[in-house]
């Protein structure tokens, strides 16, 4: 299968990045060493190329109610300006992909618009569904990325950096917020409307920005200028496994639910709206769950990881999801699925990693929590 | 990134390298391997008196990226190994041709030594991989 190269790839292998496939894209996994990419991310500040991640506008009279259907969360808690977390689900509760949604507000044609950005792997069949069920209720589903570029800048220094360079204060921007800003001064370009938001996926201050092929190409240049170190998937996944924050494929599919998953603080009942999958939650609400997704420590320093299993007393009782060597806590993490009376803080289990039982314990998620 | 093979040594197609030491051999993994893994955060290898045999796994070495396993580039049997690199495996990452050796074999078969790759061939074998 042919891969697809983002607009940043000559500059990310200038950058002495090693590519790896991903999701059909070619992906820089890491460049100076995954630990020392992790830590800038955590102390300073790190730079992504995620422009593998779908970017799908809903325009129309009221996309939001449309959208509405399709989703456990109340979207009429975000106003223009601001953005939530959701899941899209099937019928049956579980999740075909998790998602950010971006109220963009409306235009002079009284046009409302989302953008939703969602998981690569996902593309396909999230603009397939989006099709068949908003397309009918008047909503146009296109590309808003269009061969452009989406950075992730995260770190603490993030919001210092990204204000140099565009000479424009964001302490106006709160977490999930987002608005189009002037960007001036990036080599070849006058000044150009770039879409910044303040989300991310490392468990860090930082922002997400969408914008051109060549603004994007020289913005990565003019950030790497600025000292952030360039960032692979490899450290991607290694924050956000820290931030307890889900991989879509590992920790959630379409057999878990946002209950299972610990994503009930997205699930809003309360509100009067039918949407896909609501019965079965309310069922779960009412009579409980019996498996939910679990942090664990592991002791030692062998990795507990995707699909390895879990005992009990002996007994099987589930998967990891994921796990890792944690960089800044210096232990090892997971994520699993145990049955709901072994989700316990404190539960003793077990992990077999190659044929040696290695005790782990369920703790608190996120792992790792910013100051 | 172009790496520093000794002259001596003899590799193994899956990286592991061998070091003849009078009548002993000493066991690694090549730098080129170490760089392939990034962050090694744990190794696992067998204990004295356990039977090497070539080709077999004797235990694996983990990064954060990924984990993989190491054979036997000859068969014997081990007589020592680097418990300094079980405790801080930073050094198999920094010096894994030197201090970051694994371990000591009494092999049983030295002509299995003449069966692995000269220091050159390895080196050509990983600058085209």
């Amino acid at each position: 299968m042919e891969l697809f190269q983002t607009p940043l790839y000559d500059l990310c292998l200038k950058s002495g990045c090693r590519i790896v496939p991903f999701a059909g894209w070619e992906m820089p996994i890491q460049f100076s060493g995954l630990v020392n990419e992790h830590l800038a991310v955590r102390k300073k500040a790190g730079l992504f190329d995620i422009s593998h991640m779908g970017v799908i506008r809903l325009e129309g009279s009221n996309p939001k109610d449309a959208l509405q259907t399709l989703v456990p969360s109340d979207l009429n808690r975000i106003a223009p300006g601001e953005a939530c977390y959701t899941v899209l689900l099937n019928e049956k509760g579980g999740i075909i992909d998790d998602l950010i949604v971006y109220d963009t507000g409306s235009d002079n044609s009284n046009q409302e618009s989302l953008l939703l950005v969602i998981n690569a792997a996902c593309s396909k069949t999230d603009i397939d569904w989006l099709r068949r069920h908003l397309e009918p209720k008047g909503i146009s589903i296109t590309d808003a990325k269009q061969n452009g570029v989406l950075l992730a800048l995260q770190g603490p220094q993030a919001n210092e950096i990204l204000e140099k360079v565009c000479n424009e204060s964001l302490a106006g921007l709160p977490k999930f917020g987002h608005r189009q800003i002037q960007i001036k001064g990036i080599p070849g370009e006058n000044a150009t409307s770039i879409f910044v938001a303040r989300t991310g996926y490392t468990g860090e201050d930082g922002f997400e920005v969408l914008l051109s092929a060549n603004a994007g190409q020289a913005l990565w240049k003019r950030l790497i200028q600025e000292g952030v170190t360039p960032c692979g998937l490899g450290a991607r996944d290694t924050l956000r496994l820290e931030a307890a924050m889900l991989l879509y494929g590992n920790d959630i599919g379409p057999d878990t639910t946002p209950f299972e998953a610990g994503l009930g603080w997205l699930v809003h009942l309360e509100m009067p709206s039918n949407f896909v999958g609501r019965s079965i939650l309310e069922k779960q609400a009412s009579e409980g769950i019996k498996k939910r997704l679990v942090g664990l420590k592991v002791t030692g320093r062998a990795i507990a990881r995707q699909s390895y299993q879990i005992f009990y007393e002996n007994k099987h009782v589930g998967l990891i999801t994921s796990g890792t060597w944690s960089p800044s806590l210096q232990e090892g993490i997971a994520l699993a699925y145990v049955p709901t009376e072994l989700g316990k803080l404190g539960t003793t289990l077990n992990i077999e990693i190659r044929d040696k039982l290695h005790i782990a314990t369920v703790v608190k998620r996120p792992f790792y929590r910013r100051n | 990134m172009a790496f520093n093979f000794p002259n001596h040594f003899r590799f193994a197609d899956s990286h592991e390298y061998a070091s003849v030491e009078d009548d002993l051999v000493r066991i690694g993994i090549s730098a080129f391997a170490v760089d392939q893994l990034g962050d090694i955060v744990f190794v696992d290898l067998p204990e004295v008196g356990t039977t090497l045999v070539r080709g077999n796994s004797f235990g694996s070495v983990e990064s954060v990226k990924a984990v993989e396993e190491m054979y036997s580039p000859i068969s014997g049997e081990v007589v020592q190994r680097n418990e300094s690199v079980l405790d801080s495996p930073e050094e198999l990452q920094n010096d894994p041709h030197g201090g970051g050796w694994l371990l000591l074999v009494k092999p049983s078969e030295t002509d299995q030594l003449q069966e692995l790759m000269d220091a050159e061939a390895y080196a050509s074998k990983v600058a085209v991989s």
